[in-house]
């Protein structure tokens, strides 16, 4: 079953249509990530979850009982903000024993609670602190306390990491991963990084300008987009995008024409394209090889090498267009090399004009 | 101690020496200070100090230069009823203009921070009374008060009221005087209010929301304490303003009937420009600087525990 279930939700500021016939399900104990470029109505989504937006349609439900006119605290949820939140003026323990202080628990009951949560996060000995006297890992532990002794159906997380440094994001994504699994609870995660969100998600769902542009585990979206948006968005590096022409159509494989005559036959379902149809042809950079001059598709101008130690990437000049290439760590290629390069066409992708693959 | 280290290769044993680096070290500080401490002292220290010590000496009259007379303005001053009077009045004045004018302002400033209609004529209008001087302001309740045409009589005649006249009886004149200053200085503690309300990121009330906070208990739990920076501030100044602020009494009352409306400052100026018993005025300015100073620091100590500092 569903955790939680939208339907149809629109939302408007002003006249500004900012989330447009949305729908998702959220699977019970998924780690589900919402992912999408600011200004995507991701956050705005997961404020209509928490109840903290009004909804103008469509509806959500949370275990399968709508929420729409819910207050907050009856919707069975929790939210880590990306500020943290914390109340500056309290404890750590009173930060994190303050919701279920407004329930009316007893002393004690709110002290287990606290230290239950505590002891889960690693954070027992900060608890007579202020947040003003911790880190940024350790203000984030904290807000994520305060969310598990609410002990709700479902977490919402609003962009928690982006307020710390690189490498303790790496770190808390890990943790955040061994939460979920510890707690079996569904989580929701708002994010506009695509590394948190593949690394995390068991689902992702991919926004653009208020819709869902796709649906789907983290590989799905990467291995098969369904349109050039999510192909572009997922993936780092971003996937290359080269103008094509469809020359020949047959059965289960397309034609292309690039900008300089190269032709491409590429692998293709069913959808309809016809001779003479623009397109886009879509490789990502480790479907790009540096190959040996017989064998190459075409040769490109090497303008930046990125030495990563594992992998190197080439940004390449060619007739067809600029390129990015995955080469391995040890290539002794040079900026102004000429490079012949080879494509994987089982692995590219073409659009049609309207950005959706075919 | 960086500069004192980084001097250490020239420094000589001579004691001299390690004097001369002390002085380099507060010298640039002390210079930099110098205009504010000049101006402080000049126009705020030096007559203070000097007032006090004129607070000693008879009133100098014509033929006759002042003479020392030791304690003898605060022995009169003891001694005269109306200064107690005064002082009573001005105390009953400040216990209830401050907590009222700061109540009144912190829910002015949670209406026009909250998103209703028509915020920004409410701001406007809440915030006019603090542009008007308050002698006018004084001028306007004066017509508000006037007996049987003033605005609130005739507004209690549409209830069957009976005519009042609050300026001119004794026992209501202290309260018409309170009534003015509260109008009047709510609207300048509402802006400090609002922008310490608006300092406070909606996160946390939203953090609070939604862990089943009513709005009654983030005002209480979240908002007050986060402001408390603000009232301290505010009640201080606004503690000074019930010693200081006496405009309204001069186009009002003249602190009549018979003292019932005068505060300590306006009976000093009396003292000291109408009657022309400037030691006697003295020795009251200096009481009231004292008894300003006692409170000031006593609010600032009791409430300091209690205060947040981000």
């Amino acid at each position: 079953m569903s955790a939680i279930s939208i339907k149809k939700l629109n939302k408007f500021y002003d006249s500004n249509h900012v989330i447009r016939d949305a729908s998702i399900e959220i699977e019970s104990n998924s780690f589900t990530v919402l992912v999408g470029p600011s200004g995507c109505g991701k956050s705005t989504i997961l404020r209509m979850i928490a109840g903290l937006e009004d909804v103008d349609s469509g509806t959500i439900s949370i275990d399968g009982n709508v929420v729409n006119s819910l207050h907050p605290k009856e919707r069975g949820i929790a939210m880590v903000f990306q500020s943290y939140a914390l109340y500056p003026h309290m404890t750590v323990f009173d930060n994190i024993g303050f919701g279920l202080r407004l329930e009316g628990q007893r002393k004690h009951e709110i002290e287990a609670g606290v230290s239950e949560a505590a002891r889960i996060l690693k954070i027992e000995d900060l608890l007579d602190r202020k947040p003003r006297q911790l880190s940024g890992g350790q203000r984030q532990r904290v807000a994520i306390g305060r969310a598990i002794t609410r002990k709700p159906k479902v977490f919402l997380f609003d962009e928690p990491l982006s307020n710390l440094d690189a490498a303790l994001r790496v770190q808390m994504r890990v943790e955040l991963a061994k939460l979920h699994d510890q707690l079996d609870a569904t989580m929701l995660y708002v994010t506009h990084d695509q590394t948190e969100a593949m690394t995390m998600a068991d689902k992702i769902i991919v926004l653009d300008k208020g819709e869902v542009s796709q649906a789907g585990a983290p590989l799905e979206l990467y291995n098969s987009p369904k349109n050039s948006f999510v192909a572009s968005f997922i993936g780092s590096p971003t996937m290359n995008f080269l103008k094509a022409r469809a020359v020949a159509v047959t059965k289960g494989s397309v034609t292309i024409k690039l900008l300089d005559d190269l032709e491409l036959k590429i692998a293709n379902g069913d959808t309809a394209v016809s001779v003479d149809d623009e397109l886009t042809l879509g490789v990502r950079p480790e479907n790009l090889s540096l190959v040996q001059a017989p064998k190459a598709h075409c040769t490109g101008k090497v303008s930046v090498v990125e030495q990563l130690g594992s992998q190197t990437f080439l940004y390449l000049e060619t007739a067809d267009g600029p390129l990015i290439l995955e080469a391995d760590g040890s290539t002794k290629i040079k900026v102004g090399d000429l490079a012949p390069i080879s494509f994987d066409v089982k692995r590219c992708h073409l659009f049609n004009k309207h950005h959706q693959k075919i | 101690m960086k500069q004192t280290v980084s001097l250490a290769p020239f420094a000589s044993p001579f004691a001299g020496h390690v004097e001369m680096s002390k002085f380099r070290k507060f010298l640039p500080p002390f210079l930099l200070l110098s205009p504010s401490i000049v101006l402080l002292l000049t126009f705020v220290h030096i007559p203070a100090i000097h007032t006090i010590y004129l607070s000693f000496f008879s009133t100098p009259k014509g033929r006759r230069p002042s003479k020392f007379k030791g304690l003898e303005n605060y022995q009169d001053m003891i001694a005269d009823p109306v200064f107690w009077k005064v002082l009573g009045n001005n105390v009953i004045y400040a216990i209830t203009t401050i907590p009222a004018s700061i109540i009144i302002a912190l829910i002015m400033a949670q209406l026009v921070n909250s998103a209703l209609p028509g915020r920004p004529f409410l701001r406007f209008s809440f915030f006019l009374p603090v542009v008007l001087p308050l002698i006018a302001v004084g001028n306007i309740w004066l017509f508000f008060y006037l007996p049987g045409f003033g605005l609130i009589d005739q507004i209690g005649s549409l209830f069957g009221l009976p005519n009042t006249n609050i300026l001119g009886s004794s026992e209501t004149v202290l309260w018409g005087i309170v009534g003015v200053s509260i109008w009047k200085e709510s609207g300048f503690y509402m802006i400090f209010f609002l922008a310490a309300l608006q300092g406070i990121p909606r996160d946390l009330k939203e953090a609070a929301y939604i862990e089943g906070a009513s709005n009654w208990q983030i005002f209480r739990r979240i908002t007050l304490p986060l402001i408390t920076p603000t009232i301290l501030f505010i009640s201080v100044i606004a503690t000074i303003n019930a010693f200081i602020r006496i405009e309204h009494l001069f186009s009002m009352t003249q602190g009549g009937p018979n003292y019932n409306s005068a505060l300590l400052l306006y009976y000093l100026y009396e003292n000291a420009f109408v009657f022309w018993d400037t030691a006697y005025a003295i020795a009251q300015s200096v009481f009231l600087i004292v008894l300003l100073s006692i409170i000031g620091i006593g609010q600032i100590f009791l409430m300091d525990r209690r205060v947040h500092y981000q």
